[in-house]
């Protein structure tokens, strides 16, 4: 709660021109698919050199956010601000202009196409004049394989196929993609959901050079743990509106977890569990041991 | 890079998947199995197999003026196979190229006939219209969202249709009159259906013209910006679309390529055969797709090559005009064909799950 729609304007006008002012910006934005309303209510900011987490369950409207900010989707309440001018984009060519590159939880990259095409797919870098104008083959497999290097990604073969990386390495090309075509937002959907503990952690490690680099980074996770490891802002989503939005400072791993998870709900789950034979509810905690302000639910105690 | 130098034993046993997975580094896998997964190699053996086989099976191929016809035969099924095969590749498919061509050729026919104007302006029209019939097609499948062997089905009864009854209410016959006599005739049939002389041989100019664009349809697809759109699109639409590619321009302009071949080949027909018979093509456009799936075009997209289709419509020619100088009852040609696509296609299956599986 401690952003606001007046925070960028007024760090603008104080600073001017300086690196602190958000490059994404929403206002009370929101988006309705006919009479469903997925989204509505949102604010959120992206600084250069920040990470900003968006947490939430399936449903929660993670997705209808992003697919906002990247230009696949558009808001139809509240506004949209890069650089301070509102704006709706109609493609995610749009978006891409503007700087702001999106790395898909799943659909990244075209599997059955070579690794270093995936990563000049729709950028592709050609030389001689038009009628004979032609891909710069030698060119891109060379940066290509420069630019996945500088990120500490090391193939051997950059014709095979990317459908034949594993996961987290599609991931991390995605990324270094992203960052080597001068994104200055990096909007991340879910990048360690399908991985492992170990590629986790290499997918996080980018997620912090690519900080490092001077870009704002939208993570969304459902992982708390995740987000807490690199996160700098975090705003919770649920059911379509902010349910919290804190600055690190202000929020610890366990309260970010509680509210992740919805405390209340959890503790009426727990009632329910105790209902079940077989299941041992003493081990489960007590709602009391849950730190987050949220109002008891009546139901969970009787 | 220790894994990378054991290529030797890494070709009984295939590469330990545990530190293959932390460190992206990959056994490289032997030549032949590479070789093996490139999508026009199954059909180079096939085509190969068929040529050495009706060799022997008929003597009377090995005749230079029978190879000629031979390749004339392949020459006006790849002619068309090629732009399909790329449509395939982008992710969609087109059945109505086959009466695209009649119409094509009907359209020029009758606007230089009825009009009595140089055979050009009626070239150019249908030209024209059978660029519209394309782009149209393609607008319809990226704006509805619709499977495109439905709309092309819609596109394909609609010009059966059209044919006919346009042609009819016109001539008041099936087909259209000569245009043999008129202006600007022998020009057009030298460009489209010509023939010359090799060694004592008549080769048809449309083996020609099908060469010259199976090298431009691989250059385009292999080193352009524009192919790699086309793999991208067919590959995986929505990813393209996230990374900036112009997936409804590329997807129309893929239909409006099946259209330009459409007119090539009716302007074939025309200047070959004086007329048109307005109610021909129907079928043909599943020859051009089985050429396209012989040669290893993915039916489902993101994969093949423009070289394997020449070998998918060579095929095709070869068993066509191999069983008539082989002296065998030609009613069985659909039968053989369609043995030969499934052997293809199953040939195809396992090659390619050989070659890539890691």
């Amino acid at each position: 709660m401690t952003t606001n729609g007046t925070h960028g304007a007024v760090l603008k006008d104080a600073t001017p021109g300086s690196g602190d002012r958000p490059i994404v910006e929403l206002r009370n934005a929101g988006k309705s698919y006919g009479n469903i309303r997925a989204l509505h209510g949102v604010d959120l900011t992206v600084h250069p050199n920040k990470v900003t987490c968006v947490l939430g369950d399936n449903g929660a409207g993670k997705s209808t956010l992003i697919k906002i900010i990247s230009g696949l989707h558009q808001h139809t309440e509240g506004d949209f601000l890069v650089d301070g001018e509102p704006v709706r984009f109609g493609s995610p060519r749009e978006a891409l202009d503007k700087g702001i590159a999106t790395v898909y939880q799943d659909l990244a990259t075209v599997p059955l196409m070579p690794v270093w095409r995936n990563f000049f797919l729709g950028s592709e870098m050609t030389k001689g004049p038009w009628p004979v104008r032609r891909l710069d083959i030698d060119r891109m497999k060379k940066t290509a394989d420069q630019e996945l290097r500088n990120m500490g990604i090391v193939l051997d073969d950059l014709e095979q196929p990317i459908g034949t990386l594993s996961g987290g390495q599609r991931q991390c090309v995605a990324i270094a993609r992203a960052v080597y075509f001068g994104a200055r937002v990096l909007i991340l959907d879910e990048p360690t959901a399908a991985l492992g503990v170990k590629q986790s952690g290499v997918v996080l490690k980018y997620i912090a050079a690519a900080r490092d680099r001077g870009l704002g980074v939208i993570f969304i996770t459902h992982n708390p743990h995740h987000a807490y490891m690199v996160g700098d802002h975090f705003s919770v989503l649920r059911l379509g509106t902010l349910e919290l939005s804190a600055d690190r400072s202000e929020v610890g791993l366990e309260e970010l977890t509680n509210h992740m998870a919805g405390g209340a709900e959890l503790t009426a789950l727990k009632h329910e569990l105790s209902q079940v034979r077989g299941v041992d509810v003493d081990e489960l905690p007590e709602e009391k041991d849950l730190t987050a302000p949220v109002a008891a639910h009546p139901e969970g105690t009787s | 890079m220790s894994m990378t130098q054991q290529g030797g034993p890494a070709v009984t046993t295939p590469p330990a998947p545990g530190p293959k997975e932390t460190d992206g580094r990959t056994a490289r896998r032997p030549l032949a199995l590479r070789l093996l997964a490139r999508p026009e190699v199954g059909v180079f053996l096939g085509a190969v197999a068929v040529f050495v086989f009706f060799l022997i099976a008929a003597p009377a191929v090995r005749q230079g003026s029978s190879m000629a016809t031979v390749l004339y035969q392949s020459s006006t099924i790849g002619i068309m196979a090629l732009p399909v095969a790329l449509l395939m590749i982008g992710g969609e498919f087109d059945l109505s190229s086959g009466v695209a061509v009649i119409t094509s050729a009907l359209t020029a026919s009758m606007i230089s006939y009825q009009l009595t104007m140089n055979v050009w302006v009626g070239v150019i029209v249908a030209l024209f219209a059978s660029l519209g019939v394309g782009a149209f097609n393609g607008w319809m499948v990226v704006r509805t969202g619709l499977p495109s062997f439905l709309v092309t089905l819609g596109t394909f009864l609609i010009l059966q249709g059209v044919n006919l009854a346009v042609t009819k209410s016109i001539t008041g016959n099936v087909a259209t009159d000569d245009i043999s006599n008129m202006e600007g005739f022998d020009q057009a049939k030298k460009l489209f259906a010509s023939s010359f002389d090799v060694g004592g041989v008549e080769v048809k100019i449309t083996v020609v013209w099908w060469l010259v664009f199976a090298a431009l349809a691989t250059w385009v697809l292999l080193r352009t910006k524009y192919g790699n759109w086309i793999f991208a699109v067919g590959g995986n639409k929505d990813s393209a679309r996230a990374v900036g590619v112009p997936v409804s321009f590329t997807k129309i302009t893929l239909f409006m390529t099946v259209g330009f071949g459409a007119w090539f080949l009716g302007m074939h027909q025309l200047f070959s055969f004086n007329t048109v018979q307005s109610g021909e093509g129907v079928g043909q456009e599943l020859i051009y797709i089985a050429a396209a799936v012989i040669g290893g075009c993915l039916l489902t997209g993101g994969y093949g090559s423009a070289i394997g289709p020449v070998f998918g419509a060579f095929m095709f020619g070869m068993v066509n005009q191999g069983i008539v100088y082989a002296g065998w009852n030609p009613d069985w040609f659909k039968a053989f064909l369609g043995v030969m696509l499934l052997g293809a296609v199953l040939i195809n299956l396992w090659v390619s799950r050989t070659a890539t599986r890691r």
